[in-house]
């Protein structure tokens, strides 16, 4: 009955399946200079991977902030990321973005209801609540719903992407 | 009892304690030993069950002597961190409840509210061994004639801190729904239209009322683990309702029983008792409790034996019935479904989401056994029972 974080099978399970087709959700942060580009669709077009925007905003002579999922081989995704920061856009991944402080979270379960990815999900053999940052789509619903305010989500300089 | 075939007394389990030889095990475990032993041979093994919940529980405060000062002052108002506490008491005696938001929340203005910071914070930083900005007004009297006063204070500096809260560890829970069309935001969480979602809170099989139904061992005095350090039952708490409707093993299957508890908030650590802000209703704390139940004899073995499987609620809706007090519900469900991550409503499949942590449930009966093992906790009988169900003492 030990509280100390150890991958069950169920989410070795899940970082498996994320292997095998290559998905990936990266925050992407476009120089004022090109958000009046069509960029994104190249990704399909030339790079042959799938790609679904989570959040977008893209103003012209503003610099521009995207959550993007890609789907693909590992190789395509790796080119067209390359593709991107050859166009000076700034790649990271989104998980590094996203954070659970540890002590503040008692482990309750609200946030499971809400998380429409399934990032924060129960392990019901034991009831313990655990974060998946690479399944976290940065939607930032559990940052207030947190009771304890234990989720963070940082998307730019200023805080969370505006809505 | 004295048709049981098992008698026990609270002085032959202490004396076990104390000579390191009683055998104690959490509610959950004791699951499984009355499934397997029945409660004869249950009641024989096993001296004290512990119970754990930890959630938020409203109606939850303490109350603090901060100290005269010089000159003197007679407090008519009082702020700690901007969070007003009652202070119509005595010059330095107020009151700070967990559900007050700091006097500078815009609330609900811009809905729903995130309610930062309230009374249960002001508690969980003093714990963590903050300072924090005391404020008070006087209108001024010949024996106390300060009219303001504004300096930190950290626990240390308090005369006297004592956790007091009127009602906590409701015996059972309802199951939220919203069947209205529109989002609502409630203490039991977010709640999306049309019964999209479900939330619920209690610790089920390891709550400490659930394994005491009718209250043969919770009463007036009874020591417990509360908020980290060791408190009290103190009275029935307030919304105590012992009459509610109840399942054949003896569990309600209602919101019923509640227990006014306390304790020294010096005792207490801020790992177990935690402000809290749930966004569009407010703030209030999450309170740690465990109870320890003596199996006096196999009535008791039974109770202790009590699993989610057996425990049910209520569905009740909050979009509408709940606000207007209709006195209806959407069917019941077991602990064991509620666990599982989803129920059924009206017959449409609904994802389920806890406020009641059972990770932390488990911790605090754990802790309680270690204590007990450690000799370093021991029973004590109810000098008064509580009010209990119509016919049942």
């Amino acid at each position: 009955m030990g509280l100390a974080f150890v991958p069950d099978q169920e989410m070795l399970r899940r970082i498996r399946e994320v292997g095998a087709v290559y998905t990936r959700i990266y925050l992407l942060r476009f120089p004022k200079e090109i958000t009046d580009q069509p960029i994104i669709c190249q990704l399909a077009k030339q790079y042959d991977t799938e790609f679904n925007i989570l959040k977008a905003t893209i103003l012209p002579q503003h610099q521009g902030v995207m959550v993007l999922e890609l789907k693909g081989h590992k190789s395509n995704v790796n080119k067209g990321l390359k593709f991107l920061k050859g166009l000076g856009v700034k790649v990271e991944s989104l998980a590094t973005s996203i954070s659970r402080d540890e002590e503040k979270c008692y482990q309750c379960g609200a946030c499971t209801g809400i998380c429409p990815t399934g990032a924060l999900y129960i392990r019901r053999s034991d009831m313990a609540v655990l974060f998946v940052p690479e399944k976290c789509s940065g939607c930032g619903l559990c940052v207030t719903l947190c009771p304890v305010r234990a989720m963070e989500v940082s998307l730019d300089r200023n805080g969370t992407l505006p809505d | 009892m004295k048709d049981c075939k098992v008698n026990k007394t609270y002085e032959e389990i202490n004396a076990r304690i104390k000579a390191g030889e009683a055998v104690v095990v959490s509610a959950e475990e004791m699951v499984e030993i009355v499934r397997k032993n029945g409660p004869v041979e249950a009641a024989r093994r096993v001296d004290v069950v512990t119970t754990g919940t930890f959630s938020p529980m409203c109606s939850s405060g303490a109350f603090i002597n901060f100290g005269h000062t010089t000159p003197t002052l007679k407090a008519a108002s009082v702020w700690l961190n901007k969070v007003p506490a009652y202070a119509g008491l005595a010059a330095v005696d107020i009151f700070i409840g967990a559900t007050e938001p700091a006097e500078d929340d815009p609330l609900n203005k811009v809905y729903p509210g995130e309610f930062r910071y309230g009374g249960g914070h002001v508690i969980e930083d003093l714990l963590a061994g903050k300072k924090i900005l005391l404020e008070a007004k006087a209108y001024g009297t010949d024996c106390y004639p300060n009219r303001k006063v504004k300096m930190d204070v950290g626990l240390d500096d308090l005369p006297y801190a004592l956790l007091v809260n009127p009602r906590n560890c409701y015996q059972n829970y309802n199951c939220a729904i919203n069947l209205s069309d529109r989002t609502i935001y409630t203490y039991m969480g977010m709640l999306k239209p049309h019964g999209k979602n479900a939330t619920y809170c209690s610790a089920g099989e390891l709550s400490p009322l659930m394994n005491d139904p009718y209250y043969r061992t919770i009463g007036l005095g009874t020591r417990i683990f509360l908020g980290g350090g060791v408190g009290y039952v103190t009275w029935h708490g307030t919304q105590h309702n012992p009459a509610a409707l109840r399942s054949p093993g003896g569990t309600p299957t209602r919101p019923a029983g509640t227990l006014m508890v306390q304790g020294d908030l010096k005792t207490m650590s801020a790992r177990w008792l935690k402000g809290v802000s749930m966004q569009g209703y407010g703030t209030t704390m999450a309170v740690g409790v465990g109870i320890p139940i003596p199996i006096l004899n196999e009535e008791m073995a039974a109770y202790t034996g009590v699993s989610d499987a057996d425990i049910v609620t209520q569905v009740v809706d909050y979009g509408f019935d709940y606000a207007n007090r209709v006195s209806r519900n959407y069917g019941e469900v077991n602990y064991a479904q509620l666990k599982s991550g989803q129920i059924e409503v009206n017959g449409q499949k609904v994802p389920v989401a806890p406020l009641s942590s059972v990770v932390k449930a488990r911790e605090i009966a754990e802790i309680l056994k270690k204590w007990i093992l450690e000799r370093n906790f021991f029973l004590t009988a109810p000098v008064v029972p509580l009010p209990s169900a119509p016919g049942k003492k």
